[in-house]
């Protein structure tokens, strides 16, 4: 058993959960949903117990790091934070319909991490300026982040659509209310910002502990300090202007966008410290 | 304060609509720098853009942008808009939070978004004293007084949930302050104390020392007040080439007097007297560090070498030297050492650098261990605005945490006598998420009409 195979397995369940709450939303069918729901736990213990068996692995190999140093163990880790994220929440809330918006993206995110020519999945060792605990820290506490936001993002498409059925009896009939949609949006925007937070937090620590700098404007620090400005802007703005409903439905897949790139943009386009997407 | 209030500049900065504004001209402009390379040589923008948007640029800053007097402008403004925003609110909710809860108004009460009422069965005393004891065993500690239209019971949990937003804007500024205090520009023109803060560089070849390091900014050289000695430096590679480690062996002498040693790695600065040393990079030098031992004599010997070069040990009569070197570009790991004692053949053999290698000849048995000298590169920093910065980061954590999942929630219980019957109104709010604690305020509400499960 090696972690590659349980990861292929955990990107199945992603793949056949979407196929799944789909079915349940288009058809109607809340047995489909639930299917869907087993299928994505499932998915999500799979790719634990992948996690776990690639960090050992990487001690067996003589490097012994956590796996997340690579674009693609974090793209591997983004679709856990997404899938788990959403998960919860649908548990949470009772709302068995986010996982065909959300599940769907975890499954490309895998799907993309797997088979992409300019991603390598070999173990690498660590260059000195990684070798730090602070990388925990750093690389979870952004991807929880990012995984929030990327729920609140796919619960403002799930908005969008509800508010486009023309009729109660429609395609949208089994997605929730638009307020109980507007509240969750918000919700997520609040998690995933105080995530974001300590995520830019650590990072600086780290920069510090390893450059004698906390903040130097390099592409991804500045990119992330935009990401949260922006959501910095919709929680005043909601707060003071109204902006909710179809407008902070439209910005939270604005702001997956900003996130997308501070993730991707950056290590493809742009250079700097953070050329894990390069490699 | 309400004079203030109608000056339109203050009004302008105690608008949120102004912070939404600068949010989005920070967020904007900041885009700039992420394209445009930043602190790159003039001719490049030349080179990239042409002389007219080059010309622009540096009329702009552009090509420092971050320290640039617009972006600098931006980031005061969005202080500014901070602090007499929160000013300007800040009293109305200190007043709000020491109020005396219990003089609320019938129409006050009334307004309250959450409402139950029902009839209870026992006199307003015996009522009063049995809400009390509920409230208390449910984990609100309520006050009560005796008004003309009852007795009011108020409780309320987690009031200084509305002050959390206060303190993620008090962090910002902390954070600047921080930031403010380490700049190297601030101490240099401002303070005229160039060597408050500062941050800096120094290669240091092995077995040598420095008490001055030069500055990245301004390019001038900071004297540390005490001096820095390399004692050695090694790097591990893994396997396949890639660098597993950089180490320097340092001693710290203040005074002449070596005061502390330590191993500088990535990521395990030293810091001495308020300045920090980071292990930034290395360099290698086209000479070798040589340690010989000649056993039977239990003699040894140790110096810097250059390759090509005869050198001789008299003591143990030998000559040696080192007439060439393989490695992975410009790292040695093997050299090929001439050693000769007079008798015989000289010995000429390759031999792996940083361990020892025994040679037998008729005069004995030497040992030698051949080491490539470097010199370390190190990042130094001094910067005592990082206290109040790691301070203003944890307040952050703290004040969003609390303004975003924590709610000053109140309930009022007024216990009214209605001719015969004896009626009770519960009314609460919560200063946000309000539908959570609507569920919360109706468990409550059932909780404490049930007057029979009482022991």
């Amino acid at each position: 058993m090696s972690s590659s195979l349980l990861f292929g397995l955990a990107m199945l369940a992603y793949i056949l959960a979407s196929a799944a709450y789909l079915a349940g939303l288009i058809f109607k069918n809340p047995k489909a949903g639930l299917a869907g729901c087993c299928l994505g736990w499932g998915g999500v213990a799979l790719h634990l117990l992948a996690t776990l068996l690639r960090w050992q692995e990487s001690h067996q190999a003589g490097m012994g790091h956590v796996p997340l140093t690579n674009m693609y163990e974090s793209l591997v880790f983004f679709a856990l934070c997404v899938a788990l994220i959403a998960l919860v929440l649908e548990y949470r809330v009772k709302i068995r319909t986010l996982g065909a918006f959300a599940m769907p993206l975890a499954a490309v995110a895998m799907a993309y991490a797997s088979f992409a020519d300019r991603i390598d999945s070999s173990i690498k060792p660590l260059i000195p300026a990684l070798q730090s605990n602070w990388l925990t820290a750093h690389v979870v506490t952004c991807f929880i982040g990012y995984g929030a936001f990327t729920v609140a993002a796919a619960l403002g498409l799930m908005y969008l659509l509800k508010k486009r059925a023309a009729t109660p009896q429609g395609s949208g009939a089994l997605l929730p209310d638009l307020t109980v949609l507007d509240d969750l949006i918000h919700k997520s925007i609040i998690f995933g910002f105080l995530w974001l937070s300590a995520g830019i937090i650590s990072g600086a620590v780290w920069a510090n502990e390893a450059w004698g700098t906390y903040w130097s404007w390099d592409p991804k620090e500045t990119w992330s300090i935009i990401t949260w400005f922006f959501y910095a802007l919709i929680l005043h703005a909601r707060f003071t202007r109204g902006w909710n409903g179809s407008l902070l439905a439209s910005l939270s897949l604005v702001g997956l966008g900003v996130v997308l790139f501070t993730y991707f943009g950056v290590n493809f386009f742009l250079s700097g410290l953070h050329s894990y997407g390069a490699s | 304060m309400n004079d203030l209030r109608k000056n339109p500049l203050f009004a302008l900065f105690a608008s949120v609509q102004l912070a939404l504004v600068l949010l989005t001209l920070l967020g904007s402009t900041a885009i700039i720098g992420t394209i445009v390379p930043q602190n790159a040589d003039p001719a490049l923008y030349v080179h990239r853009y042409g002389p007219a948007w080059a010309h622009f640029f540096q009329l702009l800053d552009i090509d420092d942008m971050y320290n640039s007097w617009w972006f600098l402008g931006l980031l005061t403004l969005f202080c500014l808009n901070l602090v007499v925003c929160s000013a300007d609110r800040l009293p109305a909710t200190l007043r709000f939070l020491r109020r005396d809860h219990l003089a609320i108004t019938q129409d006050q009460l009334a307004s309250l978004p959450l409402q139950r009422e029902q009839v209870l069965l026992h006199s307003p005393e015996e009522e009063v004293a049995r809400l009390r004891q509920r409230l208390r065993k449910l984990g609100w500690h309520p006050q009560e007084r005796a008004r003309d239209d009852g007795v009011l019971l108020f409780a309320e949990k987690m009031p200084w949930a509305r002050l959390g937003v206060y303190v993620v804007h008090l962090s910002i500024l902390v954070i600047l302050a921080g930031a403010l205090l380490g700049s190297s520009g601030f101490a240099r023109r401002v303070l005229h104390l160039p060597g408050f803060a500062y941050k800096g560089f120094v290669m240091l070849p092995e077995g040598e020392s420095t008490d001055q390091v030069r500055a990245l900014r301004g390019n001038w050289l900071v004297d540390l007040g005490f001096s820095l000695r390399l004692d050695r430096f090694d790097m591990a590679l893994y396997d396949n080439g890639m660098p597993k480690n950089y180490r320097s062996l340092v001693t710290i002498l203040d005074q002449g007097k070596p005061v502390r040693q330590a191993a500088l790695e990535v990521n395990r600065p030293l810091k001495y007297r308020g300045v920090t040393f980071y292990q930034a990079s290395y360099q290698p030098y086209p000479d070798y560090l040589i340690s010989l031992r000649k056993l039977p004599d239990k003699i040894s010997s140790a110096g810097r070498i250059a390759p090509a070069t005869e050198y001789m040990w008299p003591e143990a009569g030998i000559r040696y030297g080192i007439v060439n070197r393989e490695g992975r570009g410009e790292i040695t790991q093997k050299v090929k050492l001439w050693l000769y004692d007079g008798q015989g053949e000289p010995s000429l053999l390759w031999l792996d650098t940083n361990r020892e290698t025994r040679i037998d000849r008729p005069a004995g048995q030497f040992a030698v261990t051949i080491k490539p000298r470097y010199a370390s590169g190190l990042q130094v920093a001094k910067d005592p605005g990082v206290g109040l910065v790691y301070a203003g980061c944890l307040l952050m954590l703290a004040g969003l945490a609390v303004a975003f999942f924590c709610a000053h929630r109140r309930i009022f219980l007024l216990v009214q006598p209605e001719g015969e019957d004896v009626r009770l109104l519960l009314a609460g709010e919560a200063h946000k998420n309000q539908t959570a604690f609507a569920a919360t305020f109706a468990q409550l509400a059932d909780e404490l009409a049930q007057t029979d499960s009482q022991p």
